[in-house]
């Protein structure tokens, strides 16, 4: 187990550093020189560029540069904004809880409603109710999600009027926010109507971004059951006389969570990937739309810097899947 | 040396058959027959869309703008379903958008494939300190989430079909080169292979040859899994504007455009992701029949 831990951690050394080199030299790749943009659109003096390229180390050379920015990121120094002049490393780590409770709700959808989904469909394999879940399912897992919340818009937004369009919470709402979460922050403050605002603020992108996630549980969860109810212990189980519930429920289900949990672990790149579009469409106040805007408003640091906390943070959460792995399941820290 | 000679006569003569019993499992899996059938009307729309659509789908009607479908009330059977802010058919549109979408599968798929499975080969074959060295490569590629990733490298290479169509690809690659390795890795210990060395077949033989053919049962399904992934991503940056540009009637790129009119006329928003859905649908339905045709594990079972 011991010598399964240190393997993967060692492989992690090399990926991080090729994950900070791809972002690094990205972003010296884009068009357009970093300084011209800064300037706007008066241009600059040859002085006055020769100074800011001193000033951001544009005027040495490539290497020296890329091991100054891979020694600045190990000490939490990702540069500064070109737009709003403020660290990166500040702005993803103020923006970033929206993101994350937008991810953690739409995580919560999808296994509230994917685990039973996945084992009612196994359970009546072959049956009405499995075709009528599987195929929602493949629909679910199809779905262009920028679509999808556009359709969600026009109907909950346009005709019902339940939800508002955009946003974190109404505007006349305001208090501290300790926490980041605006659920838990509006339910601190106290205000009346504040939690229910951002709750409403966030059923929709919570089920735009859960839906792939969701059907992709329910299709895992329905094969990995159909694996285990073939075991002899279950067969057992049966013939004991236990209920079906709890055959199914607790002995099969069980089991059966092992590969569940590994895609539930793996699928936080496809929740961030989603983040992008959902936060875009809904103008949610976190990292996906940050990196959407910065990409667009040409912000080099903050692309550069974005990229690489996003994709050491997959990293991160792919290795403890992974070690989380060897835990649950002792078959694999044996080997 | 006989042996192998007259294994692979046997196995020439197997072919045909081979392709009739996938085809017998395929057929069994109805959902796949009908993606099949949705597949081939989409790939006939993208060869024949602009001879079929009943209108040019740049051609402006600019007395008919955003005029509703031909049941809803103010609808013609001119323009049946509609016709969006500038006053372009929708239908055409749609009719002439599915060549896009088509092209893009079938380019990504291409490129992503054709790269994957030669570094898989030259992973899965190569010593273990080269074949690490690629690996790790492709973990950095998959650290990445792929739609971001897809994103910088378009405002990279600048915002278009094509460059969208290849950030998807390579971001769509290492899933090839992992799979095409994993399945050499596990081919490389089979005696048919170890025969076919001792026979004296190079390595290029070996690779694409002996042992490639025998690998290639995941590959497809990934590719028609990937082929979807493809439309999808290259839709949605179509969506974020990094895709194909307006007035091209990509998908993707005409809900961008439709999005400030969605709360006044639904079917400019509709009725181009309804045609990205199905489409998709179609393909991950036929990808699911070709696994359960393909897959062996699953089939003797």
């Amino acid at each position: 187990m011991l010598n399964y831990v240190l393997g993967r951690l060692l492989t992690f050394i090399p990926t991080f550093v090729g994950v900070t080199l791809i972002s690094f030299s990205f972003i010296r790749a884009l068009p357009g020189d970093p300084i011209q943009v800064m300037a706007g659109e008066r241009g600059i003096s040859d002085e006055r560029y020769a100074e800011l390229a001193k000033q951001f180390g544009y005027d040495r050379p490539i290497y020296v540069q890329f091991w100054e920015y891979l020694t600045g990121v190990l000490q939490g120094d990702l540069g500064n904004s070109f737009v709003t002049k403020r660290p990166v490393w500040d702005e993803f780590f103020a923006l970033f809880p929206a993101t994350l409770e937008l991810s953690i709700c739409a995580m919560i959808f999808a296994v509230l409603l994917g685990l039973p989904a996945g084992v009612i469909a196994a359970v009546n394999r072959g049956k009405f109710f499995d075709r009528a879940l599987m195929s929602t399912a493949l629909v679910g897992y199809s779905m262009p999600i920028f679509w999808w919340a556009l359709l969600l818009i026009i109907v909950f937004s346009g005709n019902l009027q339940w939800t508002p369009v955009s946003g974190r919470i109404d505007l006349l709402y305001y208090f501290p926010d300790p926490t980041g979460f605006m659920i838990i922050d509006s339910l601190a403050s106290g205000q009346k109507g504040a939690f229910t605002s951002a709750l409403r603020h966030l059923i929709l992108p919570t089920v735009v971004l859960g839906t792939i996630p969701l059907a992709v549980i329910a299709r895992q969860t329905r094969s990995a059951m159909l694996e285990v109810l073939g075991e002899d212990y279950i067969r057992t189980a049966r013939a004991k006389g236990m209920s079906p519930l709890r055959v199914n429920g607790v002995h099969a289900l069980r089991n059966a969570l092992i590969p569940v949990v590994t895609v539930i672990g793996l699928s936080v790149g496809t929740l961030l990937a989603g983040a992008i579009l959902t936060e875009t469409i809904f103008s949610w106040p976190g990292i996906g739309k940050w990196m959407v805007d910065s990409i667009f408003r040409r912000d080099y640091p903050v692309v550069q810097g974005g990229l690489l906390l996003i994709a050491v943070m997959v990293m991160i959460v792919n290795l403890t899947v992974d070690m989380l792995y060897g835990v649950i399941n002792p078959k694999i820290r044996k080997r | 040396m006989d042996d192998a000679l007259s294994a692979e006569a046997e196995m020439v003569q197997e072919r045909p058959g081979r392709l009739r019993e996938f085809w017998f499992y395929f057929r069994e899996n109805r959902g796949a027959v009908i993606g099949l059938w949705i597949f081939a009307i989409f790939a006939f729309l993208a060869f024949f869309g602009p001879l079929i659509a009943p209108h040019d789908a740049t051609n402006q009607f600019r007395e008919a703008t955003l005029q509703p479908p031909v049941w809803q009330d103010g609808g013609t059977w001119t323009h049946i379903l509609g016709t969006d802010p500038l006053g372009r058919d929708m239908l055409s549109r749609l009719i002439v958008g599915a060549r896009y979408s088509f092209f893009v599968g079938v380019v990504v798929v291409s490129i992503a494939a054709t790269g994957g499975i030669i570094i898989g080969l030259i992973a899965g074959f190569s010593p273990k300190w080269a074949d690490s060295i690629i690996m790790r490569v492709m973990d950095i590629v998959l650290a990445f989430p792929s739609l971001l990733l897809a994103l910088v490298l378009v405002a990279i290479l600048g915002p278009s079909l094509t460059n969208a169509m290849i950030a998807i690809a390579i971001v769509l690659q290492p899933h090839y080169v992992r799979l095409t390795r994993a399945s050499v890795l596990s081919e490389l210990q089979k005696d048919y292979v170890v025969s076919a060395r001792v026979a004296g077949a190079g390595i290029f033989r070996l690779m694409f040859v002996t042992v490639l053919p025998n690998c290639l049962a995941p590959i497809i399904v990934q590719a028609a899994l990937s082929f979807s992934t493809a439309i999808l991503d290259a839709a949605a940056l179509g969506f974020l504007g990094m895709g194909a540009q307006p007035p091209t009637p990509e998908w993707g790129t005409m809900l961008a455009e439709a999005r400030e009119f969605i709360l006044r006329a639904w079917w400019v928003v509709t009725f181009p992701g309804l045609a990205i859905l199905v489409t998709v649908l179609a393909i991950n339905l036929m990808g699911d029949g070709l696994r359960d045709a393909l897959d062996p594990k699953l089939k003797r079972s």
